[in-house]
């Protein structure tokens, strides 16, 4: 932890404590309030009926199952990515961190730790609806697990970082999607090529799975790091 | 202040353009498989790397930016971002011209480096609505730094991702050992790549010096619009 250099030797708070209770308190109001998951597990489930549409089809396996599970996640992640920092930016939480003599890191950990758990509940919950609407069988749901948390710590990654610098602009409901979208295409690529072949018509295959891990693993390094190197900065006024 | 070596620097940026070209259409050979149209890889390949390399290089200074706090760096790499992304403008006009001649299609979705390319051009076109929908000045700058630092990680991961995405049926120029080009190609290949590059710095600098010299009048004109209240007229910092 690096003090600034104040005058005064401030108490500083442990970082892990400060994660603790920033990420409880997200938990809290998400679930006193239920503003985010309620919508977007819902707006999922009504894509995956539009999609059925769509497509005109009633059961999926393949590419097509992956490209529909995958963008219909990533759409709803969007959603909370939106509501992220809503309150930290209404309710003054920016400036309570600001005050408050904590490493602001921790504020990126625990608000992308926080997004990590939206995105876990969402898949809990809609996954199955997905597997019951268009999937012949539920052999491939535990290493899907697998690879859709790879893919949601980099989503939580870059999502803490877009989320909180577009709710600090004028078009903060724009703006995220509008840069996420581009920045979550390599994500997209792995994750989408990990699940074709584990939905596969027959049974799940494993075709380069190992690789596509890899690369997905690869991207929540680079994006976590990034994030902990520029945090500070956004937070600075 | 920019201004200083802008003659000398785009005096040789003409020369070295003139100099490629009458490489590319008197010096270099005609190529064997694709005849006259492959003349187009001695424009596209090096507005490619230019522009790539532009990205990068938008990411250096946005590094500097946010270590020093210095908003001149802020300015750099605002104008090498948005140098580049006009010349991927160029890069995808060309190579959709030279894969529908070589091809037959204006796009092809199993060549991985327009396709990466592609997604790398959408990603930095949306620096520019990031950039101005944040209203205080420091803030935009700060943001906008950390937008082309991210962004500068985001490059090389998306050429892996949509190198593995592919089955490379297409030969790729370089892919074979000693580089696959024949002499003469590759050094008006070299040449060309030198020229646009010089373009691309003369091009940086111009936008700068124009950036500096109206924010300069700006300046002038507010100071002669402020009351002449005795002591120094208050100038807000300008990007410079």
């Amino acid at each position: 932890m690096t003090a600034e250099a104040g005058p005064p030797a401030t108490p500083v708070v442990p970082s892990t404590v400060a994660f603790r209770a920033i990420l409880g308190k997200d938990l809290r109001a998400e679930l006193r309030t239920l503003q985010s998951l309620p919508a977007m597990a819902l707006f999922a489930v009504t894509t995956f009926v539009i999609f059925r549409f769509g497509l005109d089809r009633t059961s999926l396996s393949g590419d097509l199952a992956a490209g529909v599970l995958w963008a219909t996640l990533l759409f709803a992640a969007i959603l909370g990515i939106n509501r992220l920092f809503v309150a930290e930016r209404e309710e003054g939480g920016f400036d309570a961190i600001r005050l408050a003599p904590i490493d602001r890191t921790a504020l990126f950990a625990a608000k992308a730790a926080a997004l990590l758990a939206y995105l876990v509940v969402l898949e809990l919950v809609v996954v199955p609806v997905f597997a019951i609407f268009f999937l012949d069988s539920a052999a491939a749901l535990a290493p899907l697990a697998l690879v859709l948390l790879l893919a949601d710590l980099g989503l939580a990654a870059t999502g803490t970082l877009i989320s909180s610098m577009a709710v600090n602009s004028r078009a903060r409901d724009l703006l995220a999607p509008l840069v996420l979208l581009p920045l979550a295409v390599p994500l997209s690529i792995a994750a989408t090529g990990a699940i074709e072949p584990l939905l596969a018509l027959g049974g799940p295959g494993y075709h380069r799975f190992g690789t596509w891990l890899a690369v997905l693993g690869l991207y929540d390094l680079v994006f976590l790091l990034v994030g902990y190197a520029v945090f500070d900065f956004l937070l600075e006024d | 202040m920019y201004g200083k070596g802008l003659r000398p620097l785009s005096i040789a940026t003409v020369a070295a353009l003139v100099v490629s070209l009458s490489l590319v259409f008197f010096y270099a050979p005609l190529d064997a498989d694709q005849g006259f149209i492959q003349k187009i890889f001695y424009l596209h390949v090096p507005l490619a790397i230019t522009a790539l390399i532009g990205f990068v290089i938008g990411g250096v200074f946005a590094i500097l930016h946010l270590r020093s706090g210095d908003s001149r760096w802020d300015a750099y790499s605002y104008v090498s971002i948005h140098m580049s992304v006009i010349f991927g403008v160029a890069v995808l006009i060309t190579g959709s011209i030279w894969a529908k001649a070589s091809w037959g299609h204006w796009w092809v979705w199993d060549e991985p480096t327009l396709v990466s390319f592609l997604i790398v051009f959408l990603m930095y076109a949306t620096y520019y609505p990031f950039r101005y929908a944040i209203e205080d000045r420091e803030r935009q700058a700060r943001y906008a730094s950390v937008f082309a630092i991210t962004t500068g990680a985001f490059v090389p991961l998306n050429f892996i991702a949509v190198r593995m995405a592919q089955s490379l049926v297409h030969p790729r120029v370089f892919a074979t050992t000693n580089g696959g080009l024949p002499g003469s190609m590759m050094l008006t290949f070299l040449v060309s790549l030198l020229a646009m590059g010089l373009l691309w710095v003369t091009l940086v600098k111009f936008e700068l010096t124009a950036k500096s010299a109206s924010g300069q009048i700006k300046r002038l004109r507010r100071a002669l619009d402020a009351p002449p209240s005795g002591s120094t007229p208050r100038v807000a910092p300008e990007v410079s």
